[in-house]
């Protein structure tokens, strides 16, 4: 097994509502009991609906939530945070090697600001480079790896469309060499045929530097093309983790499937088999008790409304939180 | 063949703008049979969503219609003349009326001020001579039907508490309560999640059943198209550069752009399977290419690359029903 970059261990990020009269202040829970290890120079997955968390998660280790509860640790060769505790100086330090890059591009780059001042901005701000000559270079040599000539750097983003703004947010999140990138709904924004490109860039820089990202998205067909290890996210909770080969071919949360067979079908002539969830998701402020998922399960039971499912490893590298996994999977394979 | 519900020919309608007359549709043509669902697909940009609201005069002031523009619109054998219909409320008979739409985002779509209920029940007072409590009866059924649990106290609230797929349902009743032949779909599920998404597929799918009207349904998910549609248009630039049954265009395409995006689409079934983008990005409509449009893009026009340039291609139909505008495509017909 290789090197574990960034590990949360029972997470738990809960945002405090105003009290509605008197008795209990209510809270969102927005992450609760997160356990999951991102391995170095990995592209992993985190999949959900709207609601689910995902962005809470991808934040909270970015220490831009906050962590109610349980511990997220970063270990790269040199240095060891603790994120719950990180301030002051080392905060800094982490937030050089620590980058988001976000869901809109139009709205995530200043229109004030020339693209070679956007990119620029994070090296002078972490002070990296000391002259403008070399900050300029640094520029240069960024944009160069994200397909930006020396003609864009000039302009301002209104003159780019939205795939040119995507490889602008990208270069200004590689600037400050990074060694784990946030890509929050990265390509959710653009078109398909522009969306293609931007993912073969990340793909290629992740190949090119062994920068590890966290890639959140809804859309599970982009996230098994790209990651290879795959989270897939329920109110909260993470409801099965696999490699993404194996989370397709051994599928064992009844959500996954879900979330697979609503993926609209690319042939004309296999309509309509969709497996359909009903309803929506549930408030985090109140969340179902037992398996969170029971209220829109098809095949919940009486125990899964009751007893909350283990955190439990099903085959090697394969977790899952459902009391039936094992015989759902099996069901799902045929 | 019965005559179409609607039909456009030669549309082109450009926009005065400071940096001049922008060309946003060139040279459209389609029909849209009764009970049939035409899927419109294109990159952003493409002048979809500018097409479908001609067909409801819903362009801004500083839209000009060539003068061979026309849409006729097919109501009980009496054709209506939809660009002729100048004054507002001429155009009652097709906004709102004969023809309804549902935009993408459907929370900035009602307002945020008014109750959903009394946004359904103003929309039908005014298309028909319904009273209050008659609109209220029928509002509240359509919301029943799009599947919107315990409507009656639903229909007294307002947009901000309803969750995205409910306001997308909610919109969907409204706009199908004055029972209009024709429904413009503007990229209606983009702004929902998946799980969602297939719910209001499959919604809209019982309806076009049960109500027996027509859709245009506009898209960039081809996805979607596969899951919906009769029939697809693929739109680039501003031009019509496919057309065909769902099965043609899906599993023949015959148009390198039409190609281009069922390449960069993720497949399921083949993980390893490498995303080729459609190089490059969509042009400006302010400098639009010479010769075919696509062929700044196109990476397939290889030996007749100079024809692609200079010529514009004539829109051919390579078998019933599947038209398309491409000099390759011509010229494998003729060999």
């Amino acid at each position: 097994m290789s090197d574990v970059l960034i590990e949360a261990r029972n997470l738990s990020v809960h945002f405090p509502l105003r009290r509605l009269g008197f008795g209990e202040r209510p809270v969102v829970r927005a992450c609760e009991g997160i356990n999951i290890e991102i391995e170095k120079g990995s592209f992993f997955g985190l999949v959900g609906e709207s609601g689910s968390g995902k962005t809470t998660l991808g934040r909270a280790m970015l220490k831009a939530a906050p962590i109610s509860l349980g511990e997220i640790t970063y270990s790269d060769t040199d240095v060891t945070y603790d994120l719950g505790s990180l301030k002051g100086l080392e905060l800094k330090e982490y937030r050089k090697r620590a980058q988001l890059i976000f869901q809109d591009p139009y709205a995530a780059l200043s229109p004030r600001m020339t693209v070679r001042d956007i990119i620029a901005e994070p090296l002078e701000v972490m002070g990296i480079t000391s002259s403008r000559a070399e900050t300029d270079e640094k520029v240069r040599e960024i944009a160069a790896k994200c397909r930006l000539n020396l003609e864009h750097l000039r302009r301002f983003p209104h003159a780019f469309s939205g795939g040119q703004r995507q490889r602008i947010s990208i270069a200004r999140a590689l600037v400050s060499d990074p060694k784990f990138i946030v890509a929050d709904e990265s390509v959710a924004a653009l078109d398909v045929s522009i969306q293609a490109d931007v993912l073969n860039l990340l793909n290629s820089i992740q190949e090119e530097s062994g920068i590890t990202f966290l890639f959140i998205s809804h859309d599970l067909s982009v996230i098994a093309h790209t990651c290879n290890f795959v989270a897939v996210m329920y109110l909260g909770q993470i409801v099965e983790a696999a490699p993404t080969h194996k989370l397709f071919s051994e599928t064992a949360h009844p959500y996954t499937r879900a979330l697979l067979s609503a993926i609209p079908s690319l042939d004309p002539d296999v309509r309509g088999h969709a497996q359909k969830l009903e309803g929506e998701i549930p408030s985090p402020i109140n969340p179902p008790p037992g398996c969170r998922f029971n209220t829109r399960c098809p095949h919940a039971q009486e125990r899964c409304r009751t007893e909350v499912p283990e955190w439990r490893e099903m085959s090697s590298g394969h977790h899952v939180a459902c009391h039936f996994s094992e015989e759902l999977s099996a069901e799902f394979g045929t | 063949m019965t005559s179409p519900l609607i039909s456009v020919k030669d549309l082109t309608l450009r926009f005065k703008t400071d940096e001049g007359l922008v060309t946003a549709v060139n040279n459209v043509s389609f029909d849209i049979a009764p009970g049939e669902v035409l899927g419109l697909v294109g990159e952003s940009g493409s002048g979809k969503s500018v097409t479908a609201k001609a067909l409801m005069m819903l362009n801004a002031e500083n839209s000009v219609y060539d003068d061979n523009s026309h849409i006729t619109l097919n109501l009980d054998g009496e054709d209506i003349e939809v660009l002729s219909l100048k004054r507002p409320q001429d155009q009652m008979i097709i906004r709102g009326g004969a023809i309804s739409m549902i935009f993408q985002e459907p929370m900035a779509s009602f307002a945020p001020a008014i109750t959903i209920g009394d946004q359904m029940v103003e929309q039908l007072l005014i298309h028909s001579d319904m009273t209050p409590a008659q609109a209220k009866d029928i509002s509240i059924e359509m919301l029943t039907r799009v599947g919107i649990p315990e409507p009656a106290q639903r229909f007294g609230q307002y947009a901000f508490e309803f969750s995205g797929g409910m306001r997308q349902r909610a919109m969907i009743a409204m706009a199908l309560s004055t029972k209009p032949r024709l429904l413009i779909a503007d990229e209606p599920t983009t702004a929902l999640d998946v799980t969602i998404q297939a719910q209001v597929i499959e919604l809209m799918k019982d309806l076009v059943d049960e109500f027996h009207m027509s859709i245009l349904f506009i898209t960039h998910d081809l996805g979607v198209i596969a899951q919906t549609v009769d029939r697809v248009a693929v739109m680039y630039l501003g031009n019509l550069v496919e057309t065909g049954t769902v099965r043609q265009v899906i599993n023949s395409p015959a148009h390198p752009y039409t190609r281009g995006l069922l390449n960069s689409l993720p497949k399921l079934d083949d993980l390893e399977a490498p995303l080729t983008p459609v190089p490059g990005d969509i042009p400006s409509p302010l400098d639009r290419p010479s010769g075919c449009v696509f062929h700044t893009r196109c990476v397939e026009s290889g030996a007749i690359a100079e024809k692609c340039r200079t010529e514009i291609p004539v829109y051919s139909s390579d078998s019933a029903n599947h038209q398309v505008a491409c000099h390759l495509a011509t010229q494998g017909e003729q060999s």
